[in-house]
């Protein structure tokens, strides 16, 4: 291996450290945190076009097919392994209960983003949901039973219960 | 929850734990959604090595020479591997069957031998500590190709002077078929009027968001073949490895854990996987193959590519008196197996017009070889070509009698109450309901207020089309679609249960899941008809070593043929169940019932628990008089009998608006009522129907492979081949019409083709009624706005 292109980060996934790991310099954070045993990952389409893979660096969504692993050096990295505050549970909740995914290759990314239009904490009509989760491929449910999943998750969520 | 449990034969609805009818939650979706999905990519073996596959850069070359040293000599490469190693151990195979007449297909091999027919055909395989290694050394593979010319063009295939793909065959015909039923020619003579289009159907893909992925684990001390793949069909996938390694097919085990999608792209045999299997057999260790998007859309099966022309004759009274079509297909090099290439084609000849009472009816289908990606099926194989041009020569008839749209179909549908009857193609039909389908949906389309809305929004310059559409979808397939042509594709299903020492009841099933809910609809049928609550039952799927034989999940037989055999085993052993309770509990066995996991008397009085029954059978079976059958385990088959196919009925219809300044279509609004029979979970058929619409829609509107005129796909990735995505689809509204199947008890039929199979027809129809005040149409999918804006004569 050629150690030049070796370089040596510490870094937090769902805050368990990962201290002083060699990663080559053009390995993608996917790939990386695939290595490390966070499967729930998942690398659609390697361009950043699909979404699937979306985590969250430092609270917010990045693609970790367009982010390298050393770009992660020294931040928080959250996965859908990681995903589990009382909103978003409540957002799974609203997933199961409107089958708002099928196979489930995307979802982990779909997690991401809704994550971020959760944290707007504003009221989104249908059509600003769907236009926010435009970013992320879902080739089962034809994306209605997702905005439905969505518009739950808001409406539960601000109405506290 | 909904309640649409009808058919009587599965008992009452407001019985305790009746499932059927139910949208119960599906317990899987926890776990995928959570991350805990187990996908090919996810599994990690010991000694497991990673291939990539060094592909053809050319449509059509000889291969002149193969130089691998370099890549061997890179650091953290392995092995490198040509036909040459890999035909030692693999036999070639060809995408024929028996019973559709002559279809010729040359032997294909596990990687490109002498000559390559396809950009993106594997030649060489690359075996390294990781994926990236081999990419890196594929690089280093210096291959010396000598171009020969490109047969692109399916329409010139056949031509003298076209290039022929392989010398053996002559010409590039693959395999042609001709329908004649009546006197047609006679039939147009005479016609009122008559109506002619030409479509045009883009090659398009089905872009699984989960790519293509297997790895293969050859055990030398067992001489065992074990797969992880992710397919839709293990059994069939077991039988073709042990074919073709020479393999006992006992000693091969086909594991297809969480499928990220599926759509019939993962139910064929694809050469690349078959070289990493015979790379694992050389190498005698674990091989790990997964595409990567680019390897998706180069070496997936494409589908489509049709040129269809179409004929209607119509009498004065607005009665189709002659239908005609002619269909051209393009299938790549070589036709696919084990299914063949030939079955969309078969399906567009089968299913035009078949909703219609069609006196006079001719079809003929031409397939031939082109240098391109491989076209077998996907998806609703065939429906949307066939649909679309029914349903366009449908509209136009109705125009040029200027006829109301849903009153000339109203003349021509078949009557609900005329089955069971044929297609025009001579096809048996049963238990259908167009009639009751477009009545409903026109009533869900309120039809007057769109009439209003379109004339108001011409008034205003906006030009706003709505269509209505009738089509049969195939479902339940017998053994006539493959079997019987020589296939060693399984129609039968399996599912076998059994009650546990816990009182848990475990179902297995020969059907497999890729998404749709296969396992909660098992669980379902099982809970409801053994009588335990549906948490009780556990199920596996997708492991030839520990489910029943059958032919797993395609052409949407799951519920149909799947469940009806979990519905036979779930009574089975119920009743074996209670001839044991009758005798611990000293009753007659009609007096019991099992509910809530317990066996009850029906007249009260003190029953027992699943759980106690099973101990007493499993751990203190002296307690039982001698002869008493201990199984608590059943197992049960079902195939279709007596038909082809199951099937199923759908009317959708959609409402567009077109703008002719930028040619863009936006869809405002789409219905649709389908008839599957009975619906185990309501949700989960929706969320088929609404699915099935979308990919239908990125047919009509988005998707094609689109090659440069050396053979090159130019837009293999998912920035530059567009689906449908989340902005731009509509909210879509479901209703049903149920009419059981009477092949089975359960009823059920297949939903996972009609909105693919629809959707196109309805939103070309929609897009050319929005165009007709301006005497433009479109004829060609998909329908981009550079081809509404050249309808228009705007460029």
């Amino acid at each position: 291996m050629d150690h030049t292109n070796i370089k040596t980060i510490s870094l937090t996934i769902n805050k368990e450290h990962f201290n002083n790991i060699n990663v080559e310099n053009r390995q993608n954070l996917g790939d990386f945190l695939r290595e490390q045993g966070f499967k729930g990952t998942h690398l659609g389409c390697e361009q950043g076009a699909c979404g699937a893979c979306n985590i969250l660096l430092d609270g917010k969504s990045v693609r970790s097919c367009l982010t390298l692993a050393v770009q992660a050096n020294g931040k928080d990295v959250t996965t859908v392994e990681g995903l589990n505050s009382s909103e978003m549970e409540t957002v799974k909740d609203c997933f199961i209960k409107n089958n708002a995914m099928q196979c489930g290759f995307c979802s982990s990314g779909m997690l991401m983003t809704t994550y971020e239009i959760i944290k707007l904490n504003k009221k989104l009509s249908r059509s600003e949901i769907r236009e926010m989760i435009s970013g992320n491929y879902c080739r089962c449910t034809g994306y209605q039973a997702i905005v439905d999943a969505i518009e739950d998750s808001v409406n539960k969520i601000n109405s506290g219960v | 929850m909904d309640d649409l449990n009808q058919n009587p034969k599965l008992g009452s609805a407001d019985r305790p734990n009746s499932y059927i009818g139910r949208s119960v939650p599906r317990e899987r979706a926890r776990k995928l959604l959570e991350g805990k999905g187990t996908y090919v990519d996810d599994v990690l073996l010991p000694r497991m090595v990673h291939l990539n596959y060094v592909r053809s850069p050319f449509a059509h070359a000889i291969i002149k020479s193969i130089n691998t040293e370099k890549a061997k000599n890179h650091p953290g490469v392995y092995e490198v591997f040509t036909i040459k190693d890999i035909e030692k151990v693999c036999t070639p195979w060809q995408g024929v069957l028996g019973h559709l007449g002559e279809m010729r297909s040359p032997n294909q091999f596990p990687l490109a031998k002498d000559i390559v027919r396809w950009q993106g055909e594997p030649v060489v395989a690359v075996v390294a500590k990781n994926r990236a290694v081999a990419e890196d050394a594929s690089e280093l593979v210096e291959i010396d190709y000598e171009e020969i010319n490109a047969q692109l063009d399916m329409e010139t295939a056949l031509n003298k002077n076209a290039s022929v793909i392989h010398d053996e065959l002559g010409n590039n015909l693959f395999w042609t078929r001709t329908v004649n039923q009546g006197e047609v020619d006679k039939a147009f003579r005479s016609a009122f009027k008559v109506e002619e289009v030409s479509l045009e159907f883009a090659r398009h893909t089905g872009v699984t968001l989960e790519s293509r992925s297997i790895i293969a684990d050859w055990n030398t001390s067992e001489e065992k073949m074990t797969i992880y793949h992710n397919g839709q069909a293990p059994h069939m996938m077991q039988h073709i490895i042990a074919k073709h390694f020479n393999v006992s097919e006992g000693l091969v085990r086909v594991i297809s854990c969480d499928v990220g999608g599926s759509f019939g792209i993962k139910v064929h045999v694809y050469p690349d996987e078959i070289a990493t299997i015979a790379i694992s057999k050389i190498m005698e260790r674990p091989v790990k193959f997964v595409a990567d998007r680019l390897e998706s859309y180069s070496t997936d099966i494409h589908s489509r590519c049709h040129k269809i022309t179409g004929k209607i004759g119509v009498d004065q009274n607005g009665i189709i008196t002659a239908f005609e079509i002619d269909d051209l297909s393009g299938i790549g090099p070589f036709s696919v197996y084990p299914r063949t290439s030939a079955i969309e084609t078969n399906q567009v000849l089968n299913l035009s017009a078949a909703s219609y009472i069609i006196p006079n009816y001719k079809a003929t289908g031409t397939v031939v070889f082109q240098n391109k990606t491989p076209m077998c099926q996907y998806r609703a194989v065939g429906h949307p070509i066939a649909v679309a041009v029914t349903e366009a020569l449908v509209d136009k008839a109705a125009n040029s009698l200027n006829m109301d749209r849903c009153e000339f179909r109203k003349r021509n549908l078949i009557p609900d109450n005329a089955y069971p009857t044929k297609t025009p193609s001579g096809v048996p039909l049963e238990d259908l309901s167009h009639h009751a389908c477009t009545e409903k949906l026109s009533n869900m389309m309120n039809l007057p207020e769109l009439e209003k809305y379109k004339k108001e929004s011409l008034i205003n310059g906006k030009y706003k089309g709505y269509s209505v559409i009738n089509m049969v979808e195939v479902t339940n397939p017998s053994p006539a679609f493959y079997g019987v042509g020589g296939a060693h594709i399984s129609s039968q299903d399996g599912a076998s249960i059994r009650l546990e020492g816990s009182g848990a009841v475990h179902l297995s099933s020969s059907i497999t899941e890729q998404g749709q809910g296969t396992e909660a609809v098992m669980q379902q049928i099982a809970a409801d008809q053994l009588g335990v609550n549906v948490e009780t039952v556990r199920v596996t799927l997708g492991d030839t070593d520990s489910t029943p034989y059958g032919g797993g999940t395609w052409a949407s037989r799951g519920a149909g043929i799947g469940g009806e055999a979990v519905l036979k085993a779930a009574r089975q052993l119920k009743d074996n169940i209670l001839k044991i309770a009758a005798v611990i509990m000293q009753s007659d066995i009609n007096k019991l019932d099992i509910q809530n996991d317990k066996v009850i008397r029906k007249d009260g009085g003190e029953g027992i628990n699943l759980k106690d029954l099973a101990q007493i059978v499993y751990y203190r079976g002296h307690e039982l008089p001698p002869g008493t059958n201990p199984e608590l385990i059943t197992t049960a088959s079902f195939s279709i009998q007596g038909v082809p196919f199951v099937f199923t009925n759908s009317a959708m219809g959609c409402l567009v608006d077109v703008d002719i300044n930028t040619g863009l279509t936006k869809i405002e609004k789409f219905w649709a009522v389908e008839d599957c029979g009975t619906q185990i979970n309501p949700k989960l058929v929706e969320e088929q129907i609404k699915g099935g619409i979308v990919q239908g829609i990125g047919g009509a509107l988005y998707e094609e492979c689109l090659y440069d005129d050396a053979g090159n796909l130019t837009n293999g990735n998912m920035a530059d081949y567009l689906v449908p995505m989340a902005f731009e689809m509509p909210d879509i509204l479901v209703d049903h019409v149920v009419t059981n199947s009477g092949r089975s008890i359960l009823g059920a039929k297949g939903a996972g083709e009609a909105g693919t199979g629809g959707a196109p027809a309805a939103i070309m129809n929609a897009i050319n009624d929005a165009l007709k005040p301006l005497d433009a149409e479109v004829n060609s999918q998909p329908i981009t706005p550079e081809k509404v804006l050249k309808s228009l004569g705007k460029i």
